[in-house]
């Protein structure tokens, strides 16, 4: 084929990839937009098959046939709740590809691989040539290097992400000195890059990058807590991105370099909004502990003798006369798979003319915009789900709050308290509503560990239980009244 | 050289419109966002099928071409196909 024509049609490719996220700025037209982005794969796909001549067709057809398999039973079986664990395998799926992909393009270049532990010792005799002339032939192998190292962090971290999402580790295991062993296996990982653009030959230096880049995957992610995976996930998103436009420079292939950016940009950028959701910077997420607080703040103090209780009849009534209600959920709702019942909650008081919406913190879930899709599962409307900065002018009108399974996102103590770890938080300002009712099994602390004086607040009622059976019990009461 | 600089500027020119077009996407749809993205990260099959299986290339390189053409086939088809499944949900009213 025409090279011309086979760069055109990976142009428009690239095209149909833009209209794809194009379409994702608004619900309606979403699924066209992932229609059109499929689309452009198959074409960039479809094009690069019929380019290839003189090659063993069996490793693709096996390869195109096992990942298909594989893929369609991931995406059909995956629960919404377990969806941050799939993104996190994806992610690592996608660290791999550009991994392998870079590290056949060496070997095969070079044309030699090891086959035995002596080859690994005895460099290749190889100029920098092999690669490419002069500068394009350094500038191949610092990106077959890049490709190979972000490759293989992207892996095994996606891979430890993954396992603290599904809480098969529970743990948190760390290098001694902390940031400071992960620098020092970064400084390594990039010495042996340096090391292999200097001695194109040396295999040795190429399994150091891949044996350090791997190390480095696991100790950057198993220091960090559960809570804090959205930013990981986010972050490796990116770096999985970033990762093929490497791979697109490797190769001199357009459409990859498109691609990859893209997906590298919205990475980052969902990254910074989970930072800004927690008040944290990345380097604090990445390295740091929650600041210690600079006072100790007796939850026994702040609860003692002031939080009320109420049963769900009793708020069944308050619901029943109210004009306006807003629901805040947490994942807590998710853990209790209450959200069909909170959506039936709703119903019901739209029955008896309440105004219903959902106020949404950006880090309500376990990854961004993960509640959002737990409640249209549940078949809530898109338009009754309100962004924080939206709902929060609003609560002042409203006469009930009902807060299930979310915790330090209501905290008053991230707007008032200036000593306090969580100062500065955005948080929804639920206790600006004329009732807050919030259902929680006890008073138990949040991630952050602090009380929340939300409770013990005069207009405050909580709700004890199990969420489900009181959002139940508060839809029967209320639809028998 | 100038294939590279060319390569470069549609990298940098690509990131700025990466961040114009992301920063509009709501974020009710965030995490179908970023299953999406992840999708179109396969792309790397392009690359994975270009690395696969020359013929006489060393066995080392064979397998990884498979490893490579397996692994960016699951991000494209789950990717996409999981992405296709949340959005059908926002669709319903």
């Amino acid at each position: 084929m025409n090279p011309n024509l086979i760069n055109f049609i990976y142009l428009v490719a690239g095209v149909l990839f833009i209209l794809g996220i194009k379409g994702l700025t608004k619900p309606k037209t979403a699924v066209r937009g992932n229609m059109l982005s499929a689309l452009g794969m198959l074409l960039a796909v479809a094009v690069t098959l019929l380019t290839i001549n003189e090659v063993d067709y069996r490793y693709i057809v096996a390869g195109v046939v096992v990942g298909s398999l594989v893929g369609s039973i991931m995406a059909l079986r995956i629960q919404m709740t377990s969806m941050p664990q799939m993104v996190a395998l994806l992610n690592g799926f996608g660290g791999g590809a550009s991994l392998t992909i870079a590290l056949a393009e060496y070997f095969s270049t070079l044309g030699a691989a090891p086959t035995s532990m002596a080859d690994i010792l005895v460099p290749v005799v190889a100029d920098s040539s092999a690669f490419g002339v002069g500068t394009e032939g350094t500038f191949a192998l610092i990106a077959i290097g890049l490709t190979v190292m972000i490759g293989a962090l992207t892996l095994t971290g996606s891979f430890i992400a993954f396992a603290k999402l599904q809480e098969l580790m529970k743990k948190s295991y760390g290098l001694p000195g902390g940031p400071v062993g992960n620098a020092i296996l970064v400084l390594g990982a990039l010495t042996a890059v340096v090391y292999l653009v200097l001695n194109p030959g040396n295999m040795g230096a190429m399994l150091a990058i891949v044996g350090l880049a791997l190390l480095l995957g696991l100790f950057l992610v198993m220091p960090i807590g559960g809570a804090d995976m959205p930013v990981v996930i986010a972050l490796l998103n990116s770096y999985s991105g970033i990762a093929a436009a490497l791979a697109g420079f490797i190769l001199g292939n357009t459409v990859l370099i498109i691609a990859g950016s893209l997906v590298g940009t919205s990475g980052l950028i969902l990254t910074q909004i989970m930072c800004v959701a927690m008040n944290r910077s990345l380097a604090n997420v990445l390295f740091g502990k929650m600041a210690a607080s600079g006072e100790t703040i007796d939850a026994d103090e702040v609860y003692a003798g002031k939080v009320k209780s109420a049963q769900p009849d009793e708020v069944a009534l308050m619901l029943e006369i109210a004009q306006r209600v807003v629901i805040v959920p947490g994942y807590g709702m998710a853990m209790a798979q209450a959200q069909h019942a909170v959506r039936e909650l709703a119903d019901a008081m739209e029955a008896k003319g309440v105004e219903v919406e959902y106020g949404i913190h950006p880090v309500a879930g376990r990854m961004p915009g993960h509640m959002n899709v737990l409640l249209a599962e549940a078949e809530v409307p898109y338009d009754k789900l309100v962004e924080m900065d939206r709902i929060n002018p609003t609560f002042e009108d409203t006469d009930v709050v009902i807060i299930i399974g979310a915790n330090d996102v209501t905290n008053p103590m991230a707007r008032e308290s200036e000593g306090s770890p969580i100062y500065g938080m955005p948080i929804l300002n639920v206790d600006k509503a004329k009732n807050v009712i919030v259902i929680k099994r006890s008073l138990s602390p949040g991630f952050a560990g602090l009380p929340n004086p939300l409770f013990a607040m005069d207009h405050t009622l909580m709700v004890y239980g199990d969420g489900k059976k009181a959002v139940v019990e508060m839809t029967t009461a209320l639809n028998q009244a | 050289m100038e294939i590279l600089i060319l390569l470069l500027a549609l990298f940098v020119l690509s990131l700025f419109l990466g961040v114009e077009l992301i920063t509009k996407v709501p974020p009710t749809l965030h995490t179908p966002l970023m299953s999406g993205t992840n999708a179109v990260s396969g792309i790397t099959l392009v690359g994975a099928l270009l690395a696969a299986g020359g013929d006489g290339s060393p066995m080392l390189v064979n397998v990884l071409g498979f490893i490579a053409v397996t692994l960016a086939t699951i991000n494209v088809v789950g990717g996409y196909l999981v992405t296709n499944r949340m959005l059908a949900m926002f669709k319903r009213k």
